[in-house]
């Protein structure tokens, strides 16, 4: 049986300047330091003990292909919601803590540009010479420079890796026709007649190559990071780079909840009658994107072709039947996999009839229909700076500026919810139990990260609680424990008991 | 299961329904198009001043 799938969003977020010192490293921690201070009042930072992004799931050694981790001490600090916010490379970035299931994966991502909008705002309050740092959450900047925003999905390690890969290949190629974020134009093509007008994904065509371990040069659709920050023996991490960051909460929840069912199925080994092999992925990624009209033949390796949207409808077919066949208590819980399943069915119809119909649920339909909006106003061509500021300032966090916060965009979790999920963590995985001590004993709780927390009770040494099963430390396992204790150290003599 | 099964009859239903709604004379398509002028008008407003160099400044560095 497939294990529960697990999962969180990692989103890097673009920065911007206004009147200051333009250096993003700079501005990133100014950002995030002015939240840890003003807002979250809190100082935990992160433990490195358990980092090893070179490492390959493919059961390759590490041969020099990343380079040597260089401690930065750049700002990295952990939240009360279990989340982590740090500074990476030139951005801000902010990994949401280990949620159940697609829906709440919704919520924190959500509670992440709450989070976001805050630090602006703090960061504003400091900053002294009129300078602004304005937070984008989007993946390039147009000028061929991208910024990832990444999943994480539990797995079971007896899945063998070469069935994940050829498992979710064809999901990753197409699955943009709803959690493409849309944007105008190429950044990679160098010739004026091989320029598409709109893509419906900011990510597709940084992609180069079908699997590999890179994340910043030749992009691959499967990433092998192996990281489980878990037990490694039973457990897998799947560490995924093809997304866009999404604004609109349906199209985050199909993108986490769709991907969750066809790890399952992967997991139980559930297959298509049909063959679903692409010929060339890659190719058939960069095609997809440029293709809104939702048409275009893919050629698959038996030679027949299909269009996204017939692989898209023959996964969802797969899915329905897996659902009835074996349940889908993995996806956190029955209704959310029935939910997952039937907006899944409703898009992919509305793709199929009528795409506009889909500009209030999905960020690539609404940002297109406001782009044609704006054409048909202004007289303006597809080149017209005024359509790359509108495609820009679409993800612009700032909430007199947003524009897609302007666009009625259907919401699936209330504001009182997200605003719940800024401090609290999820009830369901450890991150109960990392955030809880954190909120409790934030003196004591000296560093944390995904897999342990370190205390320091006064006396040496540092004391290092494993946390080596996500579905462990949830509010059911520790509440109780957690509420009787009264002091951290009390804790962890009955943690050890 | 019956629910399931009753939700998936109902698409082509709606595909009806979507085919009739569609002409732009309808009073749906007048209601989208005068909450469309609407948002234009505040999105005229709110749209960065000097496009050309706003998008221009706008480099990051790339990430991940």
């Amino acid at each position: 049986m497939a294990i529960p799938k697990v999962c969180g969003i990692e989103t890097e977020y673009g920065i911007q300047v206004v009147n200051g010192d333009p250096n993003p490293i700079a501005a990133s921690s100014l950002l995030i330091n002015a939240y840890a201070q003003e807002v979250a009042r809190q100082q935990t930072g992160w433990d490195f003990e358990d980092e090893a992004p070179g490492n390959d799931a493919r059961g390759f050694a590490r041969e020099g292909s990343m380079p040597p981790q260089v401690e930065t001490h750049l700002v990295n600090t952990v939240l009360t919601n279990g989340a982590r916010y740090y500074v990476d490379h030139a951005h801000p970035e902010l990994s949401t803590p280990e949620c159940s299931d697609a829906l709440e994966c919704v919520r924190y991502d959500r509670a992440g540009e709450i989070i976001l909008i805050r630090s602006m705002e703090a960061a504003d309050r400091i900053a002294r010479d009129g300078s602004q740092l304005v937070v984008y959450k989007n993946n390039s900047d147009g000028k061929g420079n991208s910024y990832g925003c990444h999943e994480n999905y539990l797995m079971d390690r007896m899945a063998p890796f070469s069935r994940v890969v050829t498992g979710v290949t064809p999901h990753f190629v197409t699955r943009q026709i709803f959690a493409g974020a849309g944007k105008i134009g190429t950044e990679t093509s160098g010739h004026q007649s091989d320029r598409p007008d709109f893509q419906l994904s900011q990510r597709a065509e940084f992609f180069e190559e079908q699997v590999g371990l890179e994340t910043t040069l030749k992009r691959p659709i499967v990433n092998t990071r192996d990281e489980p920050h878990a037990d490694p023996h039973r457990y897998r991490r799947l560490h995924v780079i093809v997304g866009d960051a999404n604004l609109s909460e349906v199209a985050t929840f199909l993108k986490v909840g769709t991907t969750s069912i066809v790890l399952a199925m992967i997991e139980d080994d559930v297959r298509c009658s049909r063959e679903l092999a692409i010929a060339d992925p890659v190719g058939a990624m960069h095609a997809v994107a440029r293709d809104r009209e939702l048409s275009r033949p893919v050629l698959m390796e038996d030679g027949s072709t299909a269009t996204a949207l017939d692989i898209q409808w023959e996964l969802h077919g797969l899915a329905r039947k897996y659902a009835e066949d074996r349940g889908l208590e993995c996806l956190g819980s029955p209704s959310i996999g029935s939910a997952v399943l039937d907006r899944w069915e409703d898009v992919l119809h509305g793709l199929e009839t009528d795409p506009m119909s889909l500009a209030r649920q999905l960020d690539w339909v609404a940002k297109l229909q406001l782009i044609e909006a704006f054409r048909d106003r202004h007289r303006c061509d597809w080149d017209d700076h005024r359509l790359a500021a509108l495609d820009l300032q679409y993800h612009d966090l700032r909430p007199s500026r947003s524009l897609f916060a302007r666009l009625g965009m259907e919401r699936l979790i209330d504001e009182r919810s997200v605003k719940s999920a800024v401090t609290d963590p999820p009830v369901g995985t450890r991150a109960w139990f990392r955030g809880q001590c954190l909120r409790k004993w934030p003196a004591h709780v000296v560093t944390a990260n995904w897999d342990s927390l370190v205390f320091d009770l006064g006396a040496d040494p540092l004391r290092r609680v494993p946390m080596m099963d996500p579905l462990k430390g949830t509010a059911n396992h520790v509440e109780e424990l957690l509420e009787t204790c009264s002091s951290p150290s009390e804790l962890l003599d009955r943690l050890s008991s | 299961m019956a629910e399931r099964e009753q939700k998936r009859k109902a698409n082509p239903e709606r595909t009806d329904e979507a085919v009739e709604d569609v002409p732009a004379t309808s009073p749906n398509g007048e209601k989208l198009k005068a909450e469309l002028d609407d948002l234009l008008d505040e999105i005229d407003e709110v749209l960065e001043d000097n496009a050309e160099e706003f998008v221009r400044n706008y480099v990051q560095k790339g990430g991940e």
